[in-house]
Parts: C-alpha cells; sequence; structure tokens
C-alpha cells in the first residue's frame, strides 16, 4: 500500500512537471505580448524598460526555470492586465466558482434522486417515459445553448430572474457568498440549474437502473413479506443500496461540473475562475492563462488521487490488483 | 439448393441485412437517420439552396439588418428566419455554419478515429510495456475533463479551424484507443487470430484484416457519438470565442453573435442557429441509440 501510495504520488508529481513545460511552452509560443502590452508610442528606451520589468528578454529556457522557481514560491506572476499577483485574482474568483458547482452538484442530487426513483418504480409509465426522454434532452443539449434559453424565457420574457452576476453577497469567514442573501439566491437559481441539468440526468438514469436491478432482490421480497409499509421498503432499503454508486459518480463529477463551470460563468457573467480564464485569454495575459492552468492541472491530480485512494480503501479488489 | 421449385425466393439472411433491418426496427431512429442525412445534403449544397451568400459582403444590405422572420428583404425574397445585425439571412447563415459544425465535427471524429484505433490494436496486439505505457496515456488524458483539454491546447494555439480539429482530434482519440483495445484483447485469443499467426502471415496485416474488421461494431457505435459530442464541444468553443475565426462562423458563432440582442427581445439571431444545433446533436444521438442496442452482442439474442 505504501509502495504505491508512493509510487501513485511520483506519478501525479510528473504529470504535474510534464503539464508545467507543456503550458508554458505553449502559452509563450503564442502571440508577442510586447506588442499589446506596450502602447505604440513608446519610445525604444521605454519598451526596452518594460520588457525587461516583465522578464520578456530571457531565453525561454531561463523564463521557464525562473517561472517553476517562482512558482514554488507561490508566485505566478503578476497579470499584465489588472498588474496584481495571478495567483491572488484566481484565488479570489475561486469561491464563486466552487459555489456555483457545489450547488449545482447538490440540485443534480436534490433534482435526480427523486426523479430517478420515479421512473424506476414506475418504468412504464407516460411520466417516467417523459422523465427519461428529458434525460436524454439533458446529455445532448450544449450547455451555453441551455443557458442562453433559460435567460430568454425566465428573465428576459417573464422577468422572473436576473440573468447575470451575483447580486448581493454577504461576508462568511472572510469570503463574499451568494447564497447568505435573498438577492444572491436569486442570481444563483439559473446559473446553478444550467451547470446541473447534465448531472441531473446522470443521477437520474443511474439511480433508475438501480432502482430496476434492486427491486426483484430477495432482500427488498424479504423486506415486503415482513410486512414493512412500501414507503419503508423504498426509501430505507432500497435507496440505501443504490446511494453507492450514486454518490460515487457525483464525487467524480464535481472535477468535471468545476470545469463546465467556465461556460456557464460566461453565459450568466457569473464572476468566478472560468470566466477570467475566457477574458484572459481573449486579451492574452499569460500569467493569469498559466496559472490558471497550473492551478487546474494540480486541482484535477489531487481529485484523481484522492478518488484512487478512496476506491483502494473501499474496494478490496482494486488492491489486490494493485499488488499483482 | 432445391428451392428452385419456389417461385419467389426468400432473399438469404446476411449479417448486412439483418443489421439493416434491426436498425430500422426503431421508427424514431429512422427517423433521425433521415433527418440527418437531410441536414448533411443541405449543409453540402448550402450554395445552391440559399437566397444569398451570407459572406459576400456585396449581396447584404446593412438596411436589412435585425429584420424579425417573415421580412421582405430589398432584393425581393423573404427573410424566412430574419437577419443579423449585418442584414445577413439567417437561413442562409444556418446552412453555411452548419457546413462548418459538420465539417469540424465529422473531420475531427474521423481523424481522431484513425489514429485511435491503430494505437488501440497496437496496444492490444504488442502487449506488455508498449500496451501499459498506451494506455497510461489514456487514463491520464481521460481524467481531464474534455472542455479543459481543449481550452489548454486553444488557450495555447489561438483560435482557428484547423486548431480546433486538432483540439477535438486531442481530446477523443483516447475514446477510440480504449474502445478497440478493449475488444481487440477479446478477438485476439479467438482461433482465427491463431491461425493467421500460424500462416506466419505478416504482423500488419493481421491486425488491420484479421483483426480490425473484428473490432468494428463498438467503433461505429463509439464514432457515432463522438461525432455528436465533437460538435456540441466545437459549438461551446465557438460560443466562448475560442473556436473557429469570425470570418468562417460555425452555428456556435453564430449564436454568440446573437447573444447580446437577445437581451433586447430580438431572439431569432440566437435562437434558430441553435434550433439547428440541437436537431443535429439530438439526430445524431439517436442514431447513435439506436446503433448501440443492434451492434451490442450482450443484447443480441
Amino acid at each position: 500500500m505504501t509502495t504505491w501510495l508512493i509510487r501513485r504520488l511520483i506519478q501525479a508529481l510528473f504529470v504535474v512537471l510534464a503539464m508545467s513545460v507543456i503550458v508554458f511552452i505553449g502559452v509563450h509560443v503564442i502571440g508577442n505580448p510586447v506588442d499589446i502590452l506596450i502602447s505604440p508610442e513608446a519610445d525604444q528606451a521605454e519598451r526596452a524598460r518594460i520588457i525587461a520589468a516583465l522578464g520578456l528578454d530571457q531565453p525561454l529556457w531561463k523564463q521557464y526555470l525562473l517561472f517553476v522557481n517562482d512558482a514554488l514560491h507561490g508566485n505566478l506572476g503578476r497579470s499584465f492586465v489588472f498588474n496584481e499577483p495571478a495567483l491572488l485574482l484566481i484565488a479570489q474568483r475561486m469561491p464563486a466558482t466552487m459555489e456555483l458547482a457545489v450547488t449545482a452538484v447538490l440540485m443534480s442530487i436534490l433534482f435526480g434522486i427523486p426523479l430517478g426513483l420515479y421512473a424506476g418504480l414506475y418504468p412504464e409509465g407516460a411520466v417516467a417515459r417523459t422523465i427519461m426522454a428529458g434525460s436524454i434532452l439533458g446529455f445532448s443539449l450544449p450547455t451555453f445553448w441551455v443557458g442562453l434559453m433559460l435567460i430568454m424565457v425566465f428573465a428576459v420574457q417573464l422577468g422572473w430572474l436576473p440573468s447575470t452576476g451575483r447580486g448581493t453577497t454577504a461576508e462568511l469567514f472572510g469570503i463574499q457568498w451568494s447564497f447568505l442573501t435573498l438577492d444572491g439566491l436569486r442570481h444563483l437559481v439559473l446559473p446553478a440549474l444550467n451547470l446541473s441539468l447534465f448531472n441531473i440526468s446522470l443521477v437520474l438514469r443511474l439511480t433508475r437502473a438501480g432502482v430496476r436491478e434492486t427491486l426483484p432482490m430477495d432482500f427488498v421480497k424479504f423486506a415486503r413479506a415482513k410486512g414493512l409499509t412500501p414507503a419503508r421498503v423504498i426509501f430505507v432499503h432500497v435507496l440505501k443500496n443504490i446511494m453507492i454508486p450514486v454518490v460515487t459518480v457525483v464525487g467524480l463529477e464535481l472535477g468535471s461540473t468545476i470545469a463546465f463551470a467556465v461556460v456557464t460563468e460566461s453565459v450568466f457573467a457569473w464572476p468566478g475562475m472560468g470566466k477570467l480564464i475566457i477574458d484572459s485569454i481573449n486579451v492574452l495575459d499569460r500569467p493569469v492563462i498559466v496559472a490558471y492552468l497550473m492551478m487546474i492541472v494540480l486541482l484535477f491530480v489531487t481529485i484523481n488521487l484522492v478518488v484512487d485512494l478512496l476506491y483502494t480503501v473501499l474496494d478490496p479488489r482494486v488492491r489486490l490488483e494493485a499488488k499483482g | 439448393m432445391s428451392t428452385t421449385a419456389l417461385p419467389v425466393v426468400a432473399r438469404e439472411e446476411t449479417p448486412f441485412r439483418r443489421f439493416v433491418a434491426e436498425f430500422a426496427a426503431s421508427r424514431v431512429a429512422l427517423a433521425a437517420l433521415v433527418l440527418f442525412v437531410l441536414i448533411g445534403l443541405a449543409a453540402i449544397f448550402a450554395p445552391f439552396i440559399v437566397p444569398q451568400n451570407p459572406y459576400d459582403l456585396a449581396q447584404l444590405d446593412i438596411m436589412d439588418g435585425r429584420l424579425p422572420p417573415g421580412s421582405a428583404s430589398a432584393a425581393g425574397y423573404t427573410y424566412i428566419l430574419g437577419t443579423d445585425d449585418q442584414g445577413r439571412d439567417m437561413f442562409s447563415g444556418i446552412l453555411y455554419g452548419l457546413r462548418i459544425s459538420l465539417g469540424v465535427g465529422v473531420g475531427s471524429a474521423l481523424i481522431a478515429c484513425v489514429f485511435g484505433t491503430a494505437l488501440g490494436l497496437f496496444a492490444a496486439y504488442a502487449g506488455g510495456r508498449t500496451d501499459a505505457a498506451i494506455m497510461r496515456l489514456v487514463d491520464l488524458q481521460l481524467s481531464f475533463p474534455s472542455i479543459l483539454v481543449a481550452l489548454m491546447i486553444l488557450a495555447m494555439l489561438g483560435k482557428g479551424v484547423m486548431n480546433v480539429v486538432l483540439a477535438l482530434v486531442i481530446v477523443e482519440w483516447a475514446y477510440y484507443t480504449r474502445t478497440v483495445r478493449a475488444s481487440a484483447l477479446v478477438e485476439r485469443r479467438r482461433e482465427y487470430i491463431e491461425a493467421a499467426e500460424c500462416l506466419a502471415l505478416p504482423k500488419h496485416r493481421i491486425m488491420f484484416r484479421h483483426l480490425l474488421p473484428n473490432c468494428l461494431p463498438p467503433l461505429i457505435v463509439i464514432g457515432t457519438q463522438q461525432v455528436a459530442r465533437a460538435i456540441a464541444l466545437e459549438a461551446t468553443l465557438s460560443f466562448l470565442g475560442l473556436g473557429v475565426p469570425i470570418t468562417e462562423p460555425s452555428l456556435g458563432l453564430l449564436i454568440a453573435n446573437g447573444y447580446q440582442y437577445m437581451l433586447s427581445g430580438k431572439y431569432w439571431i440566437s435562437f434558430y442557429p441553435g434550433i439547428a444545433l440541437l436537431v443535429t446533436i439530438v439526430a445524431i444521438n439517436l442514431v447513435g441509440d439506436q446503433l448501440r442496442d443492434v451492434l451490442n452482442p450482450r443484447l443480441q439474442r
């Protein structure tokens, strides 16, 4: 187990390192930030001064070593546009993204499990068929398009909910949150629903499949034969057994929900780190792009490591395989 | 062959005919296939169908900008789906956008398929360390969400149709490799491969002439799903402003262009390209679902 963990850690480290090289070289090959950042009217002396200040006169490998050294000290450069540390910018935007992603995951459980339960219990009914057809749409519709339609219907036509921004925020633990105020919650509903649609469909289908699989099993029949109420059989005996795969998948989906927040944030002008990266790519703000990509690589490598670890703890078969 | 007595000889059942019959058993899937073929034809023959070339500036009339669907144009025809801010006929724009969307989606899926399949076959046939190395790469690739990988690549390379295709290929190849390797591992233990090896056939011949045809069914299913995914992803990237350039607008970019007008109630600039995108993706997915049901050996009687 320890050997496995060390090997896995070295692998993760290697991935992060390889990604840092790819990201660094990739980002430094496109565009010339000098042309973007320095006004055309600047004279030669001023140009040279700014280039030196940004470290753009060094050869690429020196810039990379400098970058790694700085990164290890928690410094991923200053944003060309905001003139603030890139890491700080991302850290400031991260709570908004996390708030959105976590709300979306919670919504997927809140809607997905009851709908899936119903579709699994009455698979032949018209309602169940509608639910399943809807879930196919949830899988195939592009997120951004659904977001636009949500804005069009609920914000423009009906005028029930606001279309953009976070609304009024309240402070908790030194961070601004939307879910603490009524106005913030109203702003949160549409983006979170948009982001959760894919996960709702996923949870719904998993739950339905689980219910269909579990219902004919002996322990369910036995619980019924014991004379337990149908509600108790379904909500305690059946639900408990299908929760394991559902929770696993939902946990795994948290990562890609954070990734797909890029799209939702852009549609709803939600000021999270996804919107920051899109804006930064459009103005070629290299330090922010590099910092974001490195943060996200680190985040995903960590998520994958934790998931692998949890599997090994939960499922002895994986452990045996890793040894062999 | 004593069937000469019968006036009408029942058609011999070939695997292909059975496949067609099973596919056609679902009316929805058949309708989706017809729809998809129609969409494809409309995209291919767009220049002969549309009333105006949406990218010939001489044919655009800025006075016709932002007209609602059904308005008459200065040139005499009707803008059945309205016009955008440049006075461009949306119907023409959508058909031209479909060309880009379908071209990028199908093209990237095909390239990824060729590349991924070759790698998967090679991994399964070579085994050992080669196999482990390739599969490690596949695992790594699949552990990152597709949108992030594409975003990363386009952040580095910048906009452009070819860059989008490259990004989509890099996102997709691993799915093909994993699928092909899984079925190739099963197939390569079969007797016919053993027989081919005993005949001392060259390795590439065994891989591509014997192994590959037997791995095709799951590949077709994955391929269909990946085309739909590629089209959706391309539209998303273009919507974010990272995909195709403004001179070659796909459906995603058309939707993005109409976004700002939607808030003032001019819905058609975004709405109709979105419907076109939607119908295309759903049609491909429905065909893919039916293909999966028909080709899945576990479901066959």
